[in-house]
């Protein structure tokens, strides 16, 4: 739970509240309210169970994944990221 | 200097290192402990104490969540949902903390509708998904994962979800770091201030260890170099006779904080009087509960609690390793009765824990040398 994982926001979803990310090739949707500004498309945000919680450069974004892999929970996050089930339907699923 | 290869940049671990050679009084002894179990899982992880001079000693702090969690409370949500038939809902790493008749995961065998999520957001879209059934939420964590259930917990007010509850525990750390500084038996030089809960907190509300307390702070990230260079600035100010709050990992850390996730935790959450940390007593003001505004969705006003107070088992000293006083290797049960695939402890349960870290990467290790 106290894994941060890094994401690419794709678009903001309608209403403003969710956002599409994608991390590996995989995308969900992650809920922005605790970030001060909506994101825009390409940057990048931290993650914690399914909010982002900070913007963070491109930079930082691959420090957070090589960290993640060097600790061994590369794959927990993964599983974590695309355990989320709260967002609309059309955007679950592996690109 | 065994690791130092696999870093990503060898040259500048050796640096730091050396300077933190250089900085060391070798007629002292240091005692630095990391707050946060997420530099507890980096430092075994990474073999960081071998990087050190034998005089620095890490001491193991109390953030991590789940092991700082008294078995009671593992015991009371089951008891509501059994109670109830209700669905309880929680993160992994709380399905696999021992209550008094199981964890979550063994009663989940047993057939108690127990069911794992990554996100509160999914707790709550489940009770949408079952509106015949009610589901409890179990929130756990520190100010990282705080704000999240603030922020569910307004939409579901927003939404009017009637069978949605939340059974907080979360706690937050600035007490228990006051609480460690008063405790008689902790002798501590520094503080390695915690990276996430940071985020969201800032460094402002760690001023006081530093003024009150004398105590040099160095808020650190998550690689080795950060945690490295976080001890050097710590033995730098402790050279020069300073104590401040220093913020190394100043690229992910606001000084002031996430703004909108504190206002969010503000008004749907209140500290409670005080709160019960396993290992360390009862701790004044550092624990969140709802506010009365949120009574229809406190699991603690809408259900009796049994208010279960449980003792540990007798054998296992997750007090003391929660204190620093004991390493986790010096625990009668570690790695026999206690291990991360049959946990006795809730230490062992997170890979943030210091038992289960240091199982992984030290007892193993040792284990195959011989």
């Amino acid at each position: 739970m106290c894994l941060a994982i890094p994401g690419q926001i794709v678009d903001v979803q309608p209403g403003g509240h969710l956002a599409t990310v994608e991390v590996s090739k995989v995308r969900r949707t992650i809920n922005i309210d605790l970030l001060e500004d909506p994101p825009t498309a390409g940057e990048w945000v931290l993650i914690h169970v399914g909010f982002a919680m900070n913007r963070i450069s491109a930079e930082r974004a691959a420090e957070q994944l090589r960290l993640l892999a060097m600790l061994g929970e590369d794959a927990q996050a993964m599983a974590e990221l695309e355990g989320y089930e709260f967002g609309p339907e059309p955007e679950r699923g592996v690109t | 200097m065994k690791y130092v290869d696999e870093f990503r940049d060898p040259q500048l671990i050796k640096q730091a290192a050396d300077e933190i050679r250089r900085l060391t009084d070798p007629a002292r002894h240091y005692r630095i402990m990391e707050v946060c179990g997420g530099h507890t899982h980096a430092i075994y992880r990474f073999a960081l104490a071998d990087l050190l001079p034998p005089n620095i000693e890490l001491v193991h702090g109390p953030g991590c969540p789940v092991c700082v969690l008294p078995m009671g409370r593992i015991d009371e949500a089951l008891s509501v949902v059994e109670r109830h038939n209700a669905i309880l809902t929680t993160f992994g790493d709380v399905m696999r903390v021992p209550g008094r008749h199981g964890s979550p995961l063994e009663r989940q065998a047993r057939g108690a509708d127990i069911r794992m999520v990554y996100s509160p957001l999914d707790a709550l879209r489940l009770a949408r998904e079952h509106p015949d059934r009610h589901v409890v939420f179990f929130a756990i964590g520190f100010e990282t994962t705080a704000p999240s259930t603030a922020l569910t917990l307004q939409r579901a007010r927003e939404l009017a979800v009637t069978n949605f509850t939340v059974f907080s525990n979360h706690v937050t750390i600035v007490p228990a770091i006051r609480a460690i500084l008063d405790s008689p038996d902790m002798r501590l030089d520094a503080f390695i201030g915690p990276g996430h809960v940071s985020t969201v907190i800032g460094a402002r509300p760690y001023a006081f260890i530093a003024r009150d307390y004398r105590k040099p702070v160095v808020i650190a990230g998550f690689e080795p170099l950060d945690l490295l260079q976080s001890i050097a600035m710590i033995l730098r100010q402790m050279r020069d006779g300073r104590a401040e709050v220093e913020n190394q990992y100043s690229r992910v850390v606001p000084w002031d904080g996430n703004v909108p996730a504190l206002r969010v935790l503000a008004d749907v959450f209140e500290l409670r009087p005080y709160f019960e940390w396993r290992g360390l007593g009862f701790i004044s003001q550092s624990a969140l509960k709802l506010r009365a505004a949120y009574s229809s969705w406190d699991a603690e006003v809408r259900f009796t609690m049994p208010s279960v107070q449980v003792t540990d088992p007798k054998a296992a000293q997750c007090g003391e390793v929660l204190k620093g006083v004991l390493k986790p290797h010096q625990c009668k049960l570690f790695g026999r009765e206690c291990t991360p695939e049959r946990p006795v402890g809730a230490l062992m349960v997170s890979s943030e824990g210091a038992c289960a870290a240091y199982f992984s990467y030290v007892h193993r290790r040792t284990a195959a040398a011989v």
